[in-house]
């Protein structure tokens, strides 16, 4: 392994100073009414991303709240050079487009009320047009490592995961954070069965008992509150127990080895929320749906997501490469198509968990570089709102 | 390691170890390798198991809590048998 003081990728420098590693240009709809418009101008422009989603109208409180973060953070992104924002009214829309003008990129809203979506799409396709040609001309600068943002969440776990790919991630964080990258981790109800080891991770007791608070309240007025019945049908998946894990508290076990030994968190984020206290790991209070938590952490602003899979997840999103890491050699014969590093040599014994991170810490280099990751090449672009309760 | 082991353990004092080789089965003399300091050990296989699943290490009765990774996984809701297959059907959440 080289010295990774010295690492480098080719990203793009935003105005905001981040980094980004892709260069697209959204067009990001409000609201699930506004979808037909924004894809009528991504089939227009060619270059362009339109980001359909299910929500955005009604909502109120702390869902609003999460909508609004979703969006602002998913435009904000630095893998994003710069954004059409189209929604039914202009109200909420210019709530966005301000949200997102504050990285300093070129964005601009159009609404669809009293225009109809004809003249919303004409006057969308021009500003889209002039983004496509100030984005293809921005070029990749050399940037140290140590200025990504990088996410992890794993999916379709089995006993693999927490043997070989979750501890390939946690070698790269405990390899990358102390070079000052800046880290994600989540999937606060799969914790549960290590929530006492997970609070040990924290920089201090009082960032602990922050983060022991947060998942108790998952615990309380979601999983209590809404229960019907044993969850086991739900925690571990269907997919988790076929790959033979059997209860949450080993999946939890095996989930936090992608913090890997030495890592500490030093802060708490709500569901896509931007990190405040600087360089270094946070834990975001999200879902364990891959999707979902996968958007959310790419509002919050990672540029590159790690993924372990065991059983074979295949989830993507619209402007994060997701990286795919597996130990499982069923999964690497049967569904190769979707993995990015195969570190199966861990179950075999001939591959050290060292040697598993230095493999990854390569392919982010790569990906950063430019290098499209399965789920880019097999157009997985998948973008999941997380609500909170029913609209208003 | 020259050989390739057939199950993984986390830790000395784990309860189970998972299968890592596709189409074990049953009467298998295994290579059991603990990952936390590569030692090995021999056990038979019981039962036949699918890679990822979990053959018991020891007799454990009804009652008993499982232990992986060192810690606390879930209790037996039946007896399993030292080298046979630990899973869903004889073993639980201590959550919900």
């Amino acid at each position: 392994m080289t010295d990774l003081s010295k690492a480098t990728i080719q990203g793009y420098r935003r105005d905001n100073g981040r980094v980004g590693v892709r260069n697209h240009v959204v067009i990001l709809p409000v609201d699930d009414i506004s979808n037909a418009a924004c894809e009528a101008v991504a089939n227009n422009v060619k270059g362009t991303l339109a980001i359909p989603h299910a929500y955005g109208r009604l909502q109120f409180g702390e869902d609003l709240d999460i909508h609004f973060r979703t969006m602002i953070g998913t435009g904000a992104n630095a893998n994003v050079a710069a954004v059409v924002v189209i929604g039914i009214e202009p109200e909420w829309t210019k709530t966005i487009v301000d949200g997102i003008a504050k990285t300093g990129k070129p964005v601009v809203g159009f609404s669809i009320e009293q225009n109809g979506d004809f003249e919303t799409i004409r006057a969308a396709s021009w500003k889209a047009k002039e983004f496509v040609h100030y984005a293809t001309e921005l070029q990749r600068e050399e940037c140290s490592i140590s200025e990504l943002w990088i996410s992890t969440k794993c999916g379709e776990s089995d006993t693999t995961t927490g043997l070989g790919s979750c501890p390939t991630v946690g070698n790269m964080y405990d390899k990358l954070l102390p070079e000052g990258i800046t880290g994600f981790f989540g999937e606060t109800s799969e914790i549960t069965g290590a929530e006492h080891i997970c609070q040990k991770r924290a920089i201090n007791e009082e960032v602990g008992e922050r983060w022991y608070k947060m998942w108790n309240a998952y615990q309380n007025d979601v999983i209590f509150a809404h229960q019907t019945d044993d969850l086991s049908d739900s925690q571990p998946t269907k997919g988790n127990i076929l790959g033979g894990l059997t209860t949450i508290e080993e999946k939890a076990l095996g989930n936090l080895e992608k913090i890997g030994r030495t890592s500490q968190y030093i802060d708490i984020l709500e569901p896509a929320e931007q990190p405040r206290s600087g360089k270094g790991l946070y834990f975001m209070d999200s879902s364990s749906a891959a999707a979902e938590c996968v958007t959310l952490m790419a509002a919050g602003g990672a540029v590159i997501h790690t993924f372990p899979t065991g059983q074979g997840n295949v989830v993507g999103n619209p402007i994060v490469p997701v990286i795919k890491i597996t130990a499982n050699p069923r999964t690497v014969r049967t569904m190769g198509e979707h993995i990015d590093v195969d570190v199966s040599g861990i179950l075999r014994r001939d591959q050290t968990i060292d040697e598993a991170g230095d493999a990854l810490i390569e392919m982010i280099s790569r990906t950063a570089n430019g290098r499209n990751t399965a789920a880019e090449a097999l157009g997985h672009r998948e973008f999941s709102m997380t609500k909170m309760y029913r609209s208003a | 390691m020259s050989e390739i082991p057939h199950l993984l353990v986390h830790d000395h004092d784990d309860s189970v170890g998972v299968v890592v080789i596709e189409g074990l089965e049953a009467n298998t003399d295994m290579l059991v390798c603990v990952t936390h300091d590569n030692s090995t050990f021999r056990l038979t296989a019981g039962e036949a198991a699918p890679i990822g699943h979990k053959i018991a290490l020891k007799d454990l009765k009804e009652g008993d809590t499982v232990f992986k990774y060192g810690e606390d996984i879930g209790i037996m809701k039946a007896d399993v048998k030292k080298g046979d297959h630990l899973h869903t059907h004889n073993c639980k959440t201590k959550r919900w």
